[in-house]
C-alpha cells in the first residue's frame, strides 16, 4: 500500500522528472546511502573489502561506463579491458611523474587520458556498426595490451614489467599502497561510485541521453530530427571511456596494488564487464549495479559453499564455479533477456497494483 | 496567379510566396532514375500534397527535401536562397522536421521522451551543466517540458505521456511521431503517408489535426498520401509523380481532371 504515486502530486515539472517519483524508493535509496556510509565501514574485514565490496563498487563504475556507450548509445564495445588498462597506466604515470599530484586528481585525469583514447577507437564506430565495430574495439584491446607491455616507457622500465601503485593519501588517510585501511579504499571507491552514478543518471536522462538512446534506437530518423551522429557517439565513446578509466585506474592504484597489464586487464576482464551489463540491463544504471553485483558475488557465493558448507576440494569447486556461473548466465538470458533491471521494473510494476490488479 | 505573390485562400488563410523550391531535381541510385527533372515549389502556409502510384519516387523527393538524398542534378531552395549540400542534421536545424513512412519512434523510450527528442535542435545546455543537472540543463528541461506538454495536449495523448511507444497501437504511435516532429516547432512540415494502414476515424482524426497545425501555427505541410479523398479535402495544392517523372501540379481541381493524371492513375488502353 506504501508503493503508490498516487496521492504524490506532482505540481512542477521539475518535481516530475526527478529520479525516483515514488517516495518509497527515494527512501529507500536514502537508507541505502546513509547504510552505506554509516554502518558498513564499520563492519567491514580484509576478507568482505577485498573480497566482494572493493571490486563490486570499482566494476559498477566499469559496467556503468559500459552500459552508457552500449545500453544507451547502442555501440557495442569488446574493448573495456584495454580502456581499463589505459586508466590504470594513466594513473601509473601520474604518479609516478607527479608525486605531489592528489590522488583524486591523479584518478580523474587518468579517466580524462582514458576519454581521449576512447574516443579516437570510437571514430571507427561513424562508419561502421553492430558485430563489425565489436571486432573493431577488439583490435583496441589487444593493441593497448600489446602496447602496454611492449613499450617500457609505460612501466617505467622496471624489471618484472609489473606496475605499482605508490602510497598516496587523502586527508592524512592512506588510501593506496599497502598501508591502506579497508574502510578508507572503500569509502575513497564509494565516493566515486556515488558521484559518477548520480553523474552518469544526470548525463542519460536529460538531451544527452536522448541523443544517445535515439541513435540507439533508429539512427536514421535520429539523424533526420537533428541529431548529429558524429557528436553523440563520440561523447559516448568518451563519457564511456571517462567511467571505465576511473574503474581502471582504481582497480589498479586502489584495489590491485600492482599490476601485470596481460593478467588484470586481458580479453576476460571486456568479457566480464559486457556480462555485467547485459545481466544487468542494457539502458539502466540500476542494472550496472545488479549486474555487477551479481557476477562478483555469484563466484563468492558458490565458492563459500562448495568449499566451506559441502567440503569439496578447492580446484572441483573452481571449476564447477565457472559450469554453474556459465549456466546460470545462460538461464538468465532465456527467462529475462532484457536483465535484472527488467526483472526489478516489472516487480515495481506490480507492486504499484498489489493488492487489487486489476 | 504571380508566383511571388501572397493570396486569401476561400476559407481564409493566407498563403505566402514560395518558401521552398525545387528545381529540377534529377537523383540517380546507380542505373535507376528515382527523379527525373522535377520542379515545384511548396508556398508559406499551403498544404502540399505529394500524390502518385507506388514507386513514383514520392518518398525519395522528401528526402532530397530534408537532405537525406543529395540529388545528382538541380536546386532546392529554402527561404529564397539556395541550399548548399548539408547534413540531415543540419537541415533539421533550418527548421524542417518529417515524419516515416514505415513508423520511426524510439522504441525504446517513452511517449514523452521520444516527443522530447522533437525538441533537441533547441536544447543547447553544454554537458558539464547536464551532468550536474544544475542551471542552465535543468531550466532548459523544464521549458522545453512545458511546449512538450502543449504537443501533447494538442494531440490528445495525454493519458499515454509514459507509456513506452513500443506498447502503444498503431495509431498512436503515428500520433506521437507526428508530435515528435511537432516539438521542433518546424516551418516546414514533411509528413509521409501520415494516414497509411488507418481506419476511417483515425484518418479523420489525423485529417484535423493536420488541417488544425496548419491553421493555428501555421506551419507550411508537405504531405504524401494514397487517400484520394483526403487529399482532395485537405490540400491547396498537389503535385502528382509517376516514374520518377511530374505528371501534374495544380489545385486539386485541376489535378482531377488532367488526362495524364487519370491515365496513371486507371491505366491507358493499348490499341
Amino acid at each position: 500500500m506504501l508503493y503508490r504515486e498516487a496521492g504524490d502530486f506532482k505540481t512542477t515539472y521539475a518535481k516530475d522528472q526527478q529520479t525516483f517519483p515514488i517516495a518509497f524508493d527515494r527512501w529507500g535509496y536514502r537508507l541505502t546511502l546513509a547504510f552505506a556510509v554509516l554502518v558498513v565501514p564499520f563492519i567491514l574485514n580484509d576478507y568482505w573489502t577485498n573480497a566482494v565490496v572493493l571490486p563490486f563498487l570499482i566494476y559498477a563504475i566499469a559496467a556503468i561506463g559500459l552500459n552508457i556507450l552500449t545500453g544507451y548509445c547502442g555501440q557495442v564495445s569488446l574493448g573495456s579491458g584495454g580502456f581499463m588498462a589505459v586508466g590504470a597506466y594513466a594513473a601509473y604515470k601520474l604518479m609516478t611523474g607527479f608525486p605531489d599530484l592528489n590522488i583524486v586528481f591523479v584518478i580523474l585525469l587518468s579517466g580524462g587520458i582514458t576519454a581521449l583514447v576512447g574516443m579516437l577507437f570510437g571514430l571507427p564506430s561513424l562508419r561502421i556498426k553492430g558485430f563489425y565495430l565489436a571486432v573493431a574495439t577488439l583490435a583496441a584491446q589487444f593493441f593497448l595490451v600489446w602496447l602496454f607491455n611492449k613499450v617500457p616507457w609505460f612501466y617505467n622500465y622496471s624489471a618484472s614489467g609489473q606496475i605499482s601503485a605508490p602510497e598516496r593519501s587523502l586527508f592524512g588517510f592512506a588510501v593506496t599502497g599497502a598501508n591502506a585501511h579497508p574502510a578508507t579504499s572503500y569509502l575513497f571507491c564509494l565516493g566515486f561510485v556515488f558521484v559518477l552514478a548520480w553523474a552518469a543518471r544526470n548525463l542519460t536522462r536529460g538531451a544527452n541521453g536522448r541523443k544517445w538512446m535515439a541513435i540507439r534506437d533508429m539512427d536514421i530518423a535520429a539523424e533526420i530530427i537533428g541529431v548529429d551522429p558524429l557528436k553523440a557517439k563520440l561523447t559516448a565513446f568518451g563519457v564511456s571511456s571517462f567511467y571505465i578509466g576511473i574503474a581502471g585506474a582504481l582497480l589498479f592504484a586502489v584495489y590491485l596494488g600492482a599490476a601485470e597489464v596481460g593478467e588484470a586487464f586481458g580479453i576476460e576482464k571486456s568479457f566480464l564487464i559486457l556480462f555485467m551489463v547485459i545481466i544487468g540491463g542494457l539502458g539502466s544504471i540500476f542494472g550496472s549495479f545488479a549486474g555487477a553485483a551479481f557476477m562478483i558475488l555469484m563466484p563468492v557465493l558458490l565458492k563459500n559453499i562448495m568449499v566451506g558448507q559441502m567440503g569439496w576440494p578447492t580446484d572441483l569447486a573452481s571449476h564447477f564455479q565457472f559450469v554453474i556461473v556459465g549456466g546460470l548466465i545462460i538461464i538468465f538470458l532465456i527467462v529475462e533477456p532484457h536483465g535484472l533491471a527488467q526483472l526489478w521494473r516489472l516487480a515495481k510494476e506490480k507492486l504499484r497494483l498489489w493488492p487489487f490488479p486489476h | 496567379m504571380n508566383t511571388q505573390d501572397s493570396y486569401v485562400t476561400a476559407d481564409g488563410r493566407t498563403i505566402g510566396p514560395p518558401m521552398m523550391e525545387v528545381k529540377n531535381i534529377t537523383l540517380r541510385f546507380g542505373g535507376v532514375v528515382a527523379i527525373k527533372d522535377i520542379s515545384f515549389d511548396i508556398r508559406e502556409g499551403e498544404v502540399r500534397a505529394i500524390i502518385g502510384p507506388n514507386g513514383a519516387g514520392k518518398s525519395s523527393m522528401l528526402n532530397v527535401i530534408n537532405g537525406f538524398y543529395h540529388p545528382q542534378d538541380g536546386e532546392v531552395w529554402f527561404h529564397g536562397k539556395k541550399r548548399h549540400a548539408m547534413k540531415p542534421h543540419q537541415i533539421a536545424e533550418q527548421g524542417i522536421a518529417r515524419t516515416f513512412q514505415n513508423i520511426a519512434l524510439f522504441k525504446g523510450m517513452s511517449t514523452l521522451d521520444n516527443i522530447m527528442t522533437g525538441r533537441l535542435t533547441h536544447m543547447k545546455s553544454n554537458m558539464f551543466s547536464q551532468m550536474m543537472w544544475w542551471g542552465g540543463a535543468q531550466a532548459e528541461e523544464v521549458a522545453n517540458r512545458e511546449i512538450v506538454e502543449k504537443v501533447i495536449d494538442f494531440l490528445e495523448i495525454q493519458a499515454i505521456r509514459k507509456t513506452p511507444v513500443g506498447r502503444l497501437p498503431y495509431g498512436f504511435q503515428k500520433r506521437v511521431e507526428l508530435g515528435r516532429a511537432l516539438a521542433a516547432e518546424p516551418k516546414l512540415l514533411l509528413l509521409d503517408e501520415p494516414m497509411a494502414g488507418m481506419n476511417v476515424e483515425e484518418k479523420e482524426d489525423m485529417s484535423r489535426f493536420i488541417l488544425d497545425v496548419n491553421d493555428e501555427f501555421g506551419t507550411t505541410i508537405a504531405l504524401i498520401e494514397h487517400d484520394m479523398g483526403v487529399v482532395m479535402d485537405i490540400a491547396d495544392r498537389v503535385v502528382v509523380m509517376d516514374y520518377g517523372k511530374k505528371i501534374g501540379d495544380g489545385t486539386p481541381d485541376e489535378v482531377r481532371n488532367n488526362q495524364d493524371v487519370i491515365d496513371a492513375y486507371l491505366g491507358v488502353a493499348h490499341d
